[in-house]
């Protein structure tokens, strides 16, 4: 089996008072015990403070356990000494990306990053290069980033993030304020990456259809893992989903609602060539 | 129904005689009725955000007009003043701007600024409060302390408390959860009803928008390509996915049902329509 390249043990995190304009201490991850496989493309799907963007912020060490542990490529994030080592493993892009752009034109804060990495000119003109045609953002690439969308600044800070190179990125609801095809553009981005590349991606999202394209579904809930496994088993738990606020892709809610009714349909066709294939075979 | 706002042959051009100039909006001519609940749909940089920021004078037109109830805006500054209590706009995250100690004083400072008494002040800050499901306890918090479900709802409370005749929402369920979701949209609703006014609701999410909406308005590359009711626009599928919208999901699998030769209605957009839709084709088929 691949090494785990984030593994987090029974970790533990508290708010304190006074933290995040926390008035009291709150418990927000109560034991999670999670390996990322190296290459794989997990999404981490949960409601709002379910804790999964507190777990990801200790995917690169901005956070560090309270309780537990967490290892990239197996250094102790708490390990101070392995900070640069792990930030430069895990790549970590936000979902408001005007607070994630720095420079005044596009090419210039992509190469922010690689650059006080100490990567040598040349290559630095290619990683830009590939990172901003990653993302289809490499002609707007002499742009100021003031003057582009949402959606397309967002673009602009994933491919900073690639131009580092980092061997798993964690992205924390990138695309939620893109349009759909927007949508598209990041998630075949971030597809390609992992596939092309063999870049781990942890992919944190509100969007069921998202979600539903990796390989591996996480949900959390109350700061635990209440499902993890592949999308098409994880989707079929449809009433323990919506009981945690949750909903499912529409595919699965109109097979679950036939089911109710009595039919014979399967609960697993998520796409919508399955999903018109089981109506199909119902109905012709 | 009465049009409460209305664009005549509305452009706007960005930075003008630079070499980023770009029209961002061609001759539109818009109309929101009264009381209606409208869907704004288009991709970014399709115009839609220059169009509601015209509805409100946040921007001024570079060419053409934009009337509130039958009115120029731009006729005097009393008027353009007026329209932008009555025209309430919420951004985008709209959370990140929120500014006072208390949540209270956060929702108070639109009615302040429209210059109202104390009393009223406060009873719109509580009434706009309960509309967005904050609990009276919550006033005296810092905005800060709160959940970003519960800080956009205060952000919305703000422009509520200014009572506007109509509601312009820019992307109000971004980020959340789908019960957040739920919440919001139907707090938009509470109010539209309470005060018969009109919600134009900009959204990315095509399913969003078919369950919610009265009407969808259709903006693309500066110019409204289509307008009508969800069903009406939805047939346009083809066209949409050009536009890189796209339609709902459910439209999107009967489509192909129908393209596999199912004898089925492709209007469908939503759940509970193509539950309908495949229990009616049942019995039909039971039928005979």
């Amino acid at each position: 089996m691949d090494q785990a390249i984030i593994q987090t043990k029974n970790l533990q995190f508290t708010y304190s008072a006074g933290q995040e304009g926390q008035e009291e201490s709150r418990c927000v991850l109560n034991g999670v015990d999670l390996d990322i496989e190296a290459g794989s493309f997990v999404a981490i799907l949960g409601h709002n403070g379910s804790g999964k963007s507190t777990l990801a912020k200790h995917m690169n060490a901005i956070l560090l356990p309270s309780g537990g542990a967490v290892y990239v490529n197996g250094m102790d994030s708490a390990d101070a000494v392995r900070l640069l080592d792990i930030r430069r493993t895990v790549g970590m892009v936000f979902q408001n990306p005007d607070n994630q752009i720095v420079a005044n034109v596009v090419e210039e804060d992509v190469a922010f990053a690689p650059e006080n990495l100490g990567v040598p000119q040349e290559q630095l003109r290619r990683r830009v290069d590939d990172a901003l045609k990653a993302v289809g953002m490499y002609q707007f690439r002499e742009h100021a980033p003031h003057l582009l969308s949402g959606g397309q600044k967002q673009r602009v800070a994933i491919a900073g993030v690639i131009a580092m190179a980092p061997r798993c990125i964690v992205l924390d609801e990138p695309t939620a304020m893109l349009d759909p095809v927007g949508r598209r553009e990041v998630l075949s981005a971030i597809q390609d990456l992992n596939r092309t590349s063999g870049v781990t991606v942890v992919l944190i999202t509100h969007h069921m259809d998202e979600a539903a394209q990796a390989g591996r579904l996480v949900v959390m809930s109350k700061g635990k893992v209440i499902a993890d496994g592949p999308p098409k088993e994880v989707f079929q738990q449809v009433e323990q989903l919506r009981s945690v606020g949750l909903t499912v892709p529409e595919t699965t809610a109109l097979l679950w609602e036939l089911r109710q009714a009595g039919l014979d349909v399967p609960l697993d066709a998520l796409s919508d060539a399955d999903c018109a294939q089981a109506l199909y075979r119902l109905l012709a | 129904m009465e049009p409460i706002i209305q664009t005549q042959k509305l452009s706007h051009i960005y930075s003008a005689g630079t070499p980023f100039e770009r029209g961002a909006l061609v001759e539109v001519d818009f109309t929101a009725y009264r009381g209606e609940y409208l869907g704004l749909i288009g991709r970014t940089g399709s115009g839609k955000s220059t169009l509601i920021q015209h509805l409100n004078g946040l921007l001024k037109p570079t060419g053409g007009k934009v009337l509130f109830e039958g009115k120029d805006i731009w006729a005097n500054k009393e008027t353009t003043r007026q329209t932008r209590f009555q025209v309430g706009l919420v951004f985008q995250y709209p959370e990140y701007q929120l500014f006072e100690e208390t949540v209270y004083r956060d929702i108070a400072f639109g009615p302040k600024n429209m210059g109202l008494d104390g009393d009223e002040i406060d009873r719109r800050v509580r009434q706009a409060a309960r509309f967005v499901g904050l609990g009276d306890d919550m006033l005296q918090q810092s905005p800060f302390a709160l959940s970003g479900g519960q800080k956009r709802r205060v952000a919305i409370a703000g422009v509520i408390a200014m009572e506007p005749k109509v509601l312009i929402l820019d992307e109000p369920t971004a980020g959340l959860d789908p019960v957040g979701v739920e919440q919001i949209l139907g707090n938009i609703r509470d109010y539209q009803q309470a005060h018969n006014a009109t919600i134009i609701l900009v959204s990315h999410s095509m399913e969003e928008v078919a369950r919610t909406v009265d009407r969808l308005v259709v903006v693309h590359d500066g110019h409204i390509p289509f307008q009508g009711t969800p069903r009406e626009v939805f047939q346009h599928g083809g066209s949409l996915e050009d536009m890189g919208l796209g339609v709902p999901q459910m439209t999107r699998v009967f489509h192909r049902l129908r393209a596999m030769g199912v004898d089925i209605d492709p209007s469908v957009y939503t759940v509970s329509q193509a539950k309908e839709a495949v229990l009616n084709a049942l019995a039909k088929k039971g039928a005979v």
